[in-house]
């Protein structure tokens, strides 16, 4: 045992939260002696898989078929066995639409409004998301001073929680806030940003690629550092210039990553929810009102709360994600098999 | 000092360290110079920005145009009163500028005082003066809403949360790993089948069924609730199953030849040599728990199991919003993830790259 003086913040740190760990282990060992004669090494397996099986199936699989269940019930009781059964009503409720290009004429217009705001949403986060994080990839696999820092720099906001990333930018974004004292100072008039439908997207937009675009521009640095140098040295060798070695090498070879990192912008795009709804509450009225809000609003905060509709709704969202999901796993598969 | 003899670059050359080129500046290496500074300020600017607004006074946040640093105004102690007087600095009518404390202010003019000169009292009409302010910090931000209203509360509950979850996240994925990696049993493939495919089921489309179950568990409005619903995560299982792989069957081997049991292996032989990988995912467990919030949002409705997240956002959405509390308490909840971030940016960024998942 090395002298406790000695020790580093490091080790010491580790050593506390060892110590409780060891005693909880030390503790298990002989109930689990037990087990193990009981079931016999080829038993197991099953027996350190049984806690995260048990976590698995009571909070992901079996909610996923009382879903579907959900879905095909009426009423505004939780319990299951409380639910009238009405088929699917609740989905021709909420696909009634006299022209689905217009959430106007549907009945219920709030979630093909909220379909229609992700689709919107999520075209030109996607597109600027992808086409910044390439950018910024690219600028920072240069041979650049103080490369660590300005990765560092790109990447900080992905750790951010989206309140307070919301929270950072409604306060610049406020009636009195500094962006609008910088416009006052430039001689424009003040913009009230929230009340605009319009501007109101452009920041859901805005932030939300500022948040999560240090993430994808890493999986894209992981992609480019992948290139072989070599390829680069011929072509400077031959005299090529960036622009011709960008569209000929970088970008061929980076393309499957760049797909990769559209499906994942996708996935995560479909789902927006947090960051957007600290900034704008969805409004002004329902102009920032994305899907997950719709099941949100529907299932937990309106006073009679439609957990059917609520339910329906998660499985049209559940359905998109999973084509989605299809995808990112073949394009995953083609990338890593080369 | 003697001079260092050496051509000095250009801060072109500094930032961008072009490519060879004899020396030409290509337009990427301007453009590149240009993105990053922008960079520095877009990214960083919001950030400094809050910092330095959760240290202003209300007077102070609702000023338009804003001033950069928090700025409070001076007090001087003057003879003959027995509190501190605010210090202005008075255009007179002789049109000399002085700085003077105001003893009391009728309508529109104000009653002021040479604190040098206590005795006599000058009039000075209120347009005609401007407070004199330095540099201070509106600690009570911090120390009001941690005192007075629930943010202890929320920011314990939150670090109970993040502990507790991180822990049991931490046992049981990394026993699911151990089985999976050391084992061959009839089945493997079916259960990791079965783990990519949970993957692919976020949150946010069980949201009402899983508000069931917590509800049938009697969880609601207890930590539990958000502690174990995500504890089994697929992409923890995965990571640590990956890295499992790599640890020789030797050892195990020889191990169950010194007779330890299953238990004992697991725990003194495998978990000790998988901790890089386990450190990983500890990392990435803290900061999924403390910034998860559309879940807390749901299971959690009352003020005194409200985690940081939710809190913060019940404050924002209040009608008369306190953005000097607001503020402060934002700079509170960011602070662990930049420690994190500040002392395990390697662990974040290279698992992130290697692992694809956030």
């Amino acid at each position: 045992m090395a002298d406790p003086a000695t020790l580093t913040m490091s080790e010491r740190l580790t050593a506390l939260v060892a110590l409780p760990a060891r005693m909880v282990f030390q503790v298990l060992e002989y109930p689990l002696m037990l087990i193990q004669r009981l079931v016999g090494i080829r038993g197991m397996p099953w027996v350190f898989l049984l806690p995260n099986l048990a976590f698995f199936g009571i909070f992901v699989v079996i909610p996923l078929f009382i879903n579907f269940a959900f879905s095909l019930t009426g009423g505004t009781q939780l319990f299951l066995a409380d639910r009238v059964y009405t088929g699917t009503e609740q989905y021709a409720y909420l696909f009634d639409c006299g022209n689905y290009l217009d959430p106007t004429t549907c009945r219920e217009d709030r979630f093909w409004k909220g379909i229609f705001n992700t689709s919107v949403f999520i075209f030109f986060q996607v597109s600027f998301l992808v086409l910044f994080s390439l950018i910024t990839a690219l600028i920072l696999n240069q041979k650049i001073r103080a490369r660590g820092f300005f990765r560092a720099v790109y990447f900080f906001p992905v750790l951010l929680s989206p309140v307070v990333v919301a929270l950072i930018w409604k306060w610049i974004l406020l009636r009195d806030g500094v962006l609008n004292a910088f416009l006052v100072w430039l001689g424009f008039d003040k913009i009230l940003f929230f009340v605009s439908p319009e501007w109101a997207m452009f920041w859901a937009i805005f932030v939300s690629i500022w948040a999560h675009m240090g993430f994808y521009t890493l999986i894209l640095l992981a992609g480019l550092q992948a290139i072989a140098p070599d390829l680069y040295e011929a072509a400077e060798m031959d005299g090529t210039s960036r622009e011709r070695v960008f569209w000929r090498i970088t970008l061929p070879l980076l393309w499957p990553n760049m797909l990769v990192v559209i499906v994942l912008a996708l996935i995560k795009g479909v789902q927006i929810f947090d960051e957007v709804f600290v900034l704008t509450g969805g409004g002004p009225g329902t102009a920032t009102q994305f899907i997950v809000q719709y099941i949100y609003n529907t299932g937990f905060t309106q006073q009679v709360q439609n957990f059917g509709l609520a339910a329906a709704a998660s499985v049209v969202l559940g359905v998109v994600l999973f084509v989605l999901t299809m995808i990112q796993l073949a394009v995953t598969r083609r990338r890593d098999n080369g | 000092m003697a001079e260092t003899l050496y051509e000095r670059p250009s801060v072109a050359e500094v930032v961008t360290a072009k490519r060879g080129r004899g020396g030409r500046l290509h337009w990427t290496d301007i453009f590149t110079y240009v993105y990053l500074t922008l960079g520095v300020l877009l990214m960083f600017g919001p950030v400094v920005w809050l910092v330095l607004s959760s240290f202003k006074t209300p007077a102070g946040l609702i000023e338009f145009p804003p001033t950069l640093l928090p700025l409070g105004q001076i007090s001087v102690d003057v003879e003959g009163y027995d509190k501190p007087l605010p210090l202005f600095r008075a255009t007179l009518e002789d049109g000399s500028v002085r700085d003077l404390a105001q003893v009391r202010r009728i309508g529109i003019v104000s009653q002021m005082v040479d604190p040098a000169d206590p005795e006599t009292t000058i009039k000075v009409p209120i347009g005609q003066r401007e407070p004199v302010r330095e540099f201070r910090l509106a600690w009570e931000n911090y120390k009001d809403p941690l005192e007075r209203f629930n943010f202890m509360r929320y920011l314990m509950n939150s670090v109970i949360v993040t502990t507790a979850a991180t822990l049991v996240t931490l046992l049981i994925n990394s026993m699911a790993a151990y089985g999976l990696s050391i084992y061959e049993f009839r089945g493997r493939g079916a259960i990791m089948l079965f783990v990519i495919g949970t993957l692919m089921i976020p949150i946010t489309v069980i949201l009402v069924p899983v508000y069931l179950v917590v509800t049938k568990l009697g969880m609601v409005n207890t930590l539990w609730a958000v502690i174990l619903p995500g504890a089994a995560t697929p992409t923890g299982v995965f990571l640590l199953r990956q890295y499992m792989l790599t640890i020789p069957k030797d050892l195990i081997e020889a191990a169950r030849m010194d007779k330890a049991s299953e238990w004992a292996i697991y725990w003194k032989v495998v978990l000790p040599l998988a901790m890089p990988a386990i450190a990983v995912l500890a990392i990435f467990s803290i900061m999924w728990r403390w910034n998860e919030f559309l879940w807390p949002l749901i299971v959690l409705n009352r003020s005194e199991v409200y985690t940081l997240q939710v809190g913060l956002n019940a404050f924002q959405g209040e009608l008369d919003v306190q953005w000097h509390y607001i503020l402060a308490m934002t700079v509170v909840t960011l602070i662990p993830v930049v420690l994190v971030f500040a002392f395990l940016q390697k662990f974040i960024t290279t698992g992130i790259a290697s692992s694809g998942m956030k």
